[in-house]
């Protein structure tokens, strides 16, 4: 089980939660399970997240595993320029 | 790939400066950057822009252009696509006008004729015919009731209802619950303060010659910072196949983030294609001025909570962006990113994106991010004095570090914050008294990095020398830099490496020199794929002895047994195996592709001194210090490179940059007369100490730097000013008359 | 306007072409003779990308006439180094990393070049204010001044 942090402004998509718990070993299968949870998050997942893992930022990868107890952070896909 | 930590412990070639390769090309006038080409029969083009900050087109007639000899073809927005959507669409509305003009500037058709003044003459005889819209250019008044709204189809579903309709993204993160935070409080501090739009003022207008010929084929030589973009977008735009256009990258006379989009490559190509014949485009500087991808004016509200000791115990901040008439401002990035290098339990940061009739806003190193800064390190150093605590102590205090949770969300890894504040603390700039009228003003900042899409390709010739390819365009000597990497894992001299940045039919995926990535992620795919050379080359010296390849290591340059039980051999050099390579087994080459992630977050401590003259109000900068973290400088010059220059800007967009609307909402200050830069004149040397805590997501330790190196210089810069005036400096640009007024008015009402 | 038939010498040659009289010395010098080293930053001599010597005379090229090439002598980045021997200035531009993306470096380093010919030992200032109609956008001008400062002395050893 992984606990997903999202980010303030998402949390309405989500039930007012700011932990969504889903099963999942990778960014891939996290981010399906969040949809499949709350379907209100798909437009912004399909938009494009960036997934923090144990503090590394995954801006784009979603085959990224996610360890056991591993703190998992969903922020807002950023650009650098 | 994580560091390795044997190797961080003595370099050959890491950290050393030698000549970069392409040097000897700039200093003589031979490099070709984007204008620099041309072609038989190639024809040149030309946009017409509306006058008008925001207008219906009611028609284009174009007859008196198709009549004067010379003009060959005419395109508006008809010949682009129909069916793009998303990001692309917006690119496309900023790239030509369909039905509405949306700012000063906005392109509504283009012309291609046999020379460019008769493309200029054939441009002013399109009647365009126009109903004037209402228009907005000012963030504030874009955002208040009477305000034109600009496109009610671009709010993202994230903005709540009731919010104004020219807001098209709220963004929010955060932590703890800042109600709490400020109830904890001693001392809590507002304020709002505003910047201005400022353009990147790279010296080389944007350039381009695009060739499609009638089977659809098309070719594209353009400065960009990013070729494989381009050619995505532009296949897009155009309604080709992608792998039917070849782009390649021109040199580079400068980006900083506005060469990552397209603004007349999809025109060209549309030209070519028309014409059937090549088609030359080229901006100039007022074109580029109004036309492109400024950096977003801002309007930022911040509250910090403090205790009396310095402990800060809540931070809230409202960062509002003008993207121009599209919903792209990048309004997270000062939300995450002002407070990211302190550790705060309760902290609220939104990000709001607004639309104006100004031009799409382009990237400016680190997107959306100085301008926040300005005002959250003004707050933290104004609280700092009024509480008597040395604005490098207050900072220490709060420090975020490894292990704490930042206020962007994830929790820290290995970063160097600290060791840049204890580095500037111990700097004799810090110590050095001011004289009368003289201010020193200090700020920290942060960005993320980014890793990114890499391929990178590496071959050894007969004679042992190496070519290396790479997909990223050389902004900054990042040629250097491959190679020195190179050298370092084959052991090979920096001399027998030659870098070459390859078009996007001829090597793999790249994404754009951007995000602080090319150091840090093509450093990293260049050592792979050398290391795959080495493997090779290893199992070449092991057929030659007879012996199993794992029995085989590579050291300082050659092939060795990696043992005595392997046996006793003499070793191989690389020249050696590579002579005889095609007979062994053929060609050795090495390849890696990867979207790696462990960038490595950046940290940086500015220090400025400015002097300030009372009775004009000009500021002039007496010293500049910049202490960055780079984990690990490869070629020093070059990071030093990105602190100065990132540095300057930051000035130029602190003390005089700023673009002037008029009320009929055209762009006043289009040349570099008006648009006043830094020049030579204007500055000191700029000091720089490089900090390296490796990255431990790199071989080498790397983390980027071309990004972090903007973020802190408006904040400190107008700390120091407020220092020498005792009046907080709100507003950018911090030009003369401005200060000057601020300390007229604190003189009369004390 | 009919064009003209012009005939000058560019870093040594004597050199023809025809052109618009509206065009520039700066169009002329790239589209025309190929001579792409000076280039156009902003067409009204702001930038000094494309700076030249003009009868001896630093000038923005974009502020002169190809048609007022006539008779003149004109010498370009291209004509900076000596066959295949790099002027000095040229070698401590690239020795000091005094560029980045190179844009503005042969126009610094006509620049430049004309002040070391008039004044061989220029202070720091003297320096910086010469080529403050240089603009940089990348180097922050750090690099640039150590580079021409050590080539000056560098020359001085010679002379």
């Amino acid at each position: 089980m992984v606990d997903v942090q999202l980010w303030v402004s998402l949390r309405r998509f989500a039930d007012d939660q700011s932990v969504v718990t889903v099963e999942a070993a990778n960014i891939r299968e996290m981010l399906a399970a969040l949809v499949r949870k709350h379907p209100a998050l798909e437009p912004i997942v399909s938009g494009g997240v960036s997934v923090a893992i144990n503090g590394e930022i995954h801006a784009e990868s979603i085959v990224a595993a996610i360890p056991p107890g591993a703190e998992v952070i969903l922020m807002q896909r950023i650009k650098g320029g | 790939m994580a560091l390795d930590q044997e190797k961080t412990k003595q370099f050959k070639y890491i950290g050393t400066r030698p000549k970069r390769q392409d040097g000897v090309d700039k200093v003589t006038g031979q490099a070709k950057y984007g204008a620099d080409t041309y072609q038989s029969g190639m024809l040149h083009g030309a946009i017409v822009r509306s006058p008008h900050a925001h207008a219906k087109i009611l028609s284009i007639d174009t007859s008196k252009a198709e009549a004067l000899e010379g003009v060959k073809t005419i395109v508006t927005r008809a010949e682009f696509a129909t069916d793009v959507t998303g990001d692309n669409w917006n690119i496309l509305e900023n790239v030509m006008a369909d039905k509405t003009a949306l700012y000063d500037g906005h392109a509504v058709a283009a012309i291609a004729a046999t020379s460019a003044l008769i493309a200029r003459d054939a441009a002013k005889l399109v009647v365009v015919n126009y109903e004037p819209l209402p228009h907005v250019t000012d963030i504030v008044d874009a955002i208040s009731e009477d305000a034109p709204i600009i496109r009610e189809s671009s709010i993202e579903p994230n903005v709540p209802e009731g919010y104004h309709k020219n807001i098209t993204r709220r963004y929010e993160c955060g932590k703890g619950d800042v109600k709490v935070g400020f109830g904890e409080a001693d001392l809590i501090l507002e304020r709002d303060f505003f910047t201005e739009g400022v353009h990147q003022g790279y010296i080389e207008p944007h350039a381009c010659l695009a060739h499609v010929t009638p089977d659809g084929k098309g070719e594209l030589w353009c400065s960009t910072q990013g070729h494989f973009n381009v050619q995505r977008v532009c296949a897009d735009l155009l309604g080709m196949e992608s792998s039917q256009l070849k782009v390649t990258a021109s040199e580079i006379g400068g980006g900083f983030g506005a060469k990552t989009t397209v603004f007349i490559e999809p025109v060209a190509l549309a030209l070519s294609r028309k014409a059937n014949r090549p088609v030359k485009l080229v901006m100039n500087r007022s074109e580029v001025i109004r036309a492109t991808g400024p950096a977003s004016s801002s309007w930022s509200t911040v509250k910090v909570g403090m205790k009396k000791n310095g402990t800060i115990t809540a931070a809230h901040g409202t960062y509002r962006l003008q993207g121009g008439a599209f919903p792209s401002a990048p309004s997270e990035s000062p939300a995450q990113v002002t407070f990211a290098p302190y550790d705060i339990e309760h902290a609220e940061m939104i990000g709001l994106s607004i639309m104006t009739n100004r031009p799409k806003q382009a990237a400016y190193r680190a997107p959306g991010a100085p301008m926040g800064v300005f005002a959250s390190e003004q707050i933290i150093e104004e609280m700092a004095h009024e509480l008597g605590i040395d604005p490098i102590e207050l900072r220490l205090k709060n420090a975020a570090k490894e292990g704490t949770k930042g206020v962007h969300g994830p929790t820290y890894q290995r970063i160097g914050l600290i060791e840049t504040l204890e580095a500037a603390k111990a700097h004799p700039h810090y110590s050095t008294p001011l004289k009368e009228n003289q201010g020193r003003g200090v700020a920290v900042g942060f960005w993320f990095n980014f890793g990114g899409a890499t391929s990178v390709s590496m071959a050894l010739s007969l004679d042992g020398s190496v070519a290396l390819t790479v997909g990223t365009p050389d902004i900054g000597g990042s040629r250097a830099s491959m190679a020195l990497m190179a050298a370092e894992v084959l052991c090979i001299p920096y001399e027998d490496i030659r870098v070459t940045v390859a078009d996007t039919g001829s090597l793999g995926h790249n994404d754009d020199t951007a995000g602080s990535r090319v150091t840090f992620a093509v450093g990293l795919a260049t050592i792979e794929a050398c290391n795959a050379a080495i493997k090779e080359l290893c199992k070449r010296a092991a057929g030659e002895w007879g012996i199993e390849p794992e029995a085989v290591k590579w050291e300082e340059g050659f092939a060795v047994p990696s043992g005595a039980n392997a046996g006793d051999f003499a070793p191989l050099s690389l020249k050696e195996l590579a002579a005889k390579m095609n007979t062994t087994g053929g060609p050795i080459n090495g390849h890696f592709a990867s979207s790696p992630s462990g960038a490595g977050p950046g940290f940086a401590t500015h220090l400025v001194d400015v002097e300030v003259d009372p009775e004009t109000g000009k500021s002039t900068v007496i010293r500049y210090t910049v202490v960055l973290d780079a984990g690990k400088a490869i070629h020093p010059d070059y990071v030093e490179g990105q602190m100065q220059g990132g540095a300057v800007q930051g000035i130029g967009w602190a003390l005089n940059e700023e673009y002037v609307y008029g009320k009929d909402g055209r762009l006043q200050n289009t040349i570099f007369l008006d648009y006043r830069v830094p020049v030579a004149s204007d500055l000191p040397m700029i000091d720089c100490v490089i900090i390296e805590v490796p990255n431990p997501g790199h071989p080498f330790g790397v983390r980027g730097v071309g990004e972090t190196s903007i973020i802190p210089p408006l904040a400190a810069v107008a700390n120091a000013v407020s220092a020498a005036t005792g009046v907080r400096q709100t507003r950018l640009p911090m030009s003369p008359p401005r200060v000057l007024k601020g300390i007229k008015d604190k003189q009369s009402h004390g | 306007m009919s064009k003209q038939v012009i005939t000058t010498t560019v870093n040594g040659d004597s050199v023809d072409f025809v052109c618009d009289p509206r065009e520039s010395l700066l169009d002329v010098l790239r589209d025309r003779l190929g001579l792409t080293g000076s280039k156009e930053g902003c067409g009204t001599g702001d930038c000094g990308a494309c700076s030249i010597m003009l009868d001896g005379r630093l000038v923005c090229s974009c502020l002169v006439l190809g048609v007022e090439a006539e008779g003149k002598t004109i010498e370009t980045i291209e004509g900076v180094a000596t066959g295949t021997q790099l002027h000095v200035l040229q070698d401590k531009i690239i020795e000091h990393a005094g560029l980045q993306c190179g844009i503005c470096t042969p126009g610094i380093i006509v620049a430049a070049k004309a002040l070391l010919e008039k004044n061989p030992d220029p202070t720091e200032t003297e320096l910086r204010y010469w080529l403050a109609g240089n603009l940089c956008r990348c180097t922050g001008y750090d690099k640039i001044i150590r580079a021409v400062m050590d080539a000056a002395a560098e020359l001085r050893k010679v002379a």
